[in-house]
């Protein structure tokens, strides 16, 4: 039984949902051109996670092992939803910029992989922890991507110029590349590179 | 795990589904006028932006005062005063059999299939004379259809603003539809060349300024080629002959009826 | 007509994958292209599961969740897409669970192979991304049987060529901290960026 502290951090670094655990991928590649609309997603998917685990945790010793998947896929649909709807309400600029994106969370791999491998078998407490946890080690490694792809695709950060491109005027020819998809599977290649440099237990093995 | 009897299962799924369904009920239900109030305002406020009219610190309603909503027949060019402008909903009328008009797929250009015989348009009068007209248009990008209007000033063919309140494309990339800075290239644009044929398109890639056709053309969207194409084929397709040209060619012979 | 369908599922396949196109179904992508073997198992069960599930769902769309779709039981003015999320997820679902069930009864060793993969098949972006764009696209039930086909063939290329590329970096001299995940993704944004040439193509 590990302990809160270890529960809360160890996906930051130790356990990266995106770095490690391979969850999570998808959106980290779509949505990561622009700061403003990962923070939302970030806060999104940590609300979805650790609401997720708390439900499964709080109900694991009820379900039974045949529908096991599809309660805690239901859960989490029921989650999204209600999210999406709030989002609609009360936040509409920003909903309007994720629009299919909050949907795709329902099949986010983080989601069901936190609610299966941990919430079914810790209580509620930690379950929680756990989801924060996993909502910020996904968080952190999006707010990384962002920060290149905004910063040196478009010259802004949060919308705010920062390097001054050509087509407004400036000297700073926008990287193109950043502006693409593909660029965000290079910059986490390059982020695991140094993680794994950093952390070495992480290294895999020859075969 | 502890007996997983049949009636245990049924029991389980049963009462989640109920409580899911009843939180997921009571959200919608709940935040549906909020949601209802934000997507009129949101609308109100794009009709506006679009017109280049709208001010942040005024109330919308007072805003939207100079502008008249009118709806308009496509199939003959004309006013009509079927339906009444304020509570028509454009999309409820591309379903209903009574008003749906199927597009044959060689001129279905914004890939929407079907569309209302009858659509909403704004008007914004001065002192009786048509300033602008708003007409609403809407096709397909890459992952979901993009709605907006497109705003012509008095000679029915200058574009004087352009601008999308609702769509699904990915931000950052065909998101960029709603940058300030490409927005900022469609007032100027001519829609129709000397002999009325639309012309206006979104080029793969930068205009050339110096070009005869640069007034029919808008630089493209790095990395959003569909969603570029989209926004082309539905102005194409909407201020074209199937759309609203038969309505604007109506609209310069006689005028606005009141 | 044919020629429709073709383009159809030319398009599915090379110019809008799945996988390298629109990223869907990355998580899966990533952790299963070790090996070509497993990886030509998941994609045969991927082809399988997309192209029952989209038929399906299209059905269940057209009949009962589209505005007017519930006219045959006299409530035309409903419009029930908003629970259109959660029916999709429990058809792929259930399509999975007997998939597997399937797989376990009669070739217990590509169960095995799989081992959670399969199960995660159920919330692999690209099954129910493709329902998603069939419903955007509005979709004929002939159009989704060439479409869920086509999308989930791409998907399974896409896949196969990422094991077949990893099979051969073994001879490879990666660095330490790039071994296996981290030189994957690499390969996954080169192979990204070769696919965007057929974007813009049409048919």
């Amino acid at each position: 039984m590990s302990n809160a502290r270890d529960v809360l951090l160890d996906p930051l670094f130790n356990k990266n949902p995106i770095g490690l655990q391979i969850l999570g991928i998808c959106s980290a590649l779509a949505v990561t051109s622009k700061l403003e609309t990962v923070i939302v997603m970030a806060l999104a998917v940590t609300f979805v996670v650790a609401g997720a685990n708390l439900s499964v945790s709080l109900i694991r010793r009820q379900i039974p092992g045949s529908i096991r998947i599809i309660v805690q896929i239901t859960i989490i649909a029921t989650l999204v939803i209600i999210v999406d709807q709030f989002l609609k309400a009360y936040a509409f600029a920003i909903s309007k910029q994720l629009s299919v994106f909050v949907g795709l969370i329902i099949t986010n791999c983080i989601v069901l992989g936190r609610a299966e491998a941990f919430a079914m078998k810790n209580p509620p407490g930690l379950s929680v922890l756990d989801g924060i946890g996993n909502g910020l080690g996904y968080g952190l490694v999006l707010l990384l991507v962002a920060f290149c792809r905004e910063l040196l695709g478009a010259g802004k950060l949060l919308g705010v110029s920062l390097l001054a491109t050509t087509g407004e005027g400036g000297w700073y020819l926008p990287n193109g590349l950043m502006l693409l998809p593909p660029s965000a599977f290079f910059i986490i290649g390059l982020l695991i590179w140094a993680l794994r440099t950093w952390k070495t237990g992480q290294v895999e093995k020859e075969n | 795990m502890s007996g997983d009897s049949q009636a245990k299962v049924l029991g389980v799924a049963f009462l989640l589904c109920l409580v899911c369904a009843v939180l997921v009920s009571a959200a919608a239900v709940g935040l549906s006028s909020r949601q209802e109030r934000n997507k009129i305002e949101d609308k109100r406020k794009n009709i506006l932006q679009a017109a280049g009219l709208y001010a942040a610190d005024r109330p919308i309603e007072a805003q939207f005062g100079k502008i008249h909503a009118r709806i308009v027949d496509l199939q003959t060019g004309e006013f009509t005063d079927r339906f009444d402008a304020a509570t028509f909903d454009s999309r409820a009328a591309a379903r209903d059999p009574a008003t749906r008009q199927p597009i044959p797929a060689e001129r279905d250009l914004a890939a929407i299939k079907a569309r209302s015989r009858y659509m909403d348009v704004y008007l914004v009068m001065d002192d009786g004379r048509l300033q602008q007209v708003i007409l609403p248009v809407h096709g397909k990008g890459l992952w979901s259809t993009m709605y907006g209007f497109v705003a012509l000033g008095a000679d029915l063919t200058t574009v004087t603003g352009f601008a999308f309140y609702e769509h699904g494309e990915t931000p950052g990339l065909g998101g960029e539809i709603d940058n300030p800075a490409w927005k900022k290239q469609w007032p100027g644009k001519k829609v129709y060349d000397e002999s009325g044929r639309p012309r206006i398109e979104v080029l793969k890639g930068l205009v050339d300024q110096g070009s005869a056709n640069a007034v029919y053309q808008v630089d493209g969207l790095a990395g959003a080629t569909l969603t570029a194409r989209g926004v082309g084929n539905l102005l194409r397709y909407w201020l074209g002959a199937d759309g609203y040209q038969p309505f604007l060619e109506t609209l310069k012979q006689e005028g606005v009826r009141q | 007509m044919l020629e429709h369908y073709l383009s159809l599922l030319i398009r599915a396949i090379f110019i809008e994958n799945m996988a390298l196109a629109f990223f869907l179904g990355m998580c899966t992508f990533l952790a299963v292209s070790k090996k070509v073997d497993t990886a030509v198992g998941l994609g045969i069960a991927v082809v399988a599961v997309q192209t029952i599930t989209v038929p399906v769902n299209n059905l269940i769309y057209q009949h009962l969740l589209k505005p007017g779709a519930l006219g045959w039981l006299g409530l035309a003015g409903t419009d029930l897409t908003f629970i259109g999320l959660i029916c999709y997820i429990g058809v792929i679902a259930a399509i999975v669970q007997i998939l597997e069930m399937v797989l376990d009864r009669y070739v217990p060793a590509l169960y095995n192979a799989l081992g959670i993969f399969l199960p995660l098949i159920t919330v692999n972006c690209a099954i129910l991304g493709g329902s998603l764009f069939m419903v955007e696209r509005d979709y004929t039930f002939a159009e989704s049987v060439v479409f869920g086909f086509g999308s989930g063939t791409g998907w399974a290329l896409a896949l196969v060529a990422l094991a077949g590329i990893r099979e051969k970096m073994k001879y490879a001299d990666v660095p330490a901290g790039l071994r296996g995940l981290g030189i994957t993704f690499m390969i996954a944004g080169l192979m990204a960026m070769a696919f965007m040439a057929f974007s813009g193509i049409q048919l």
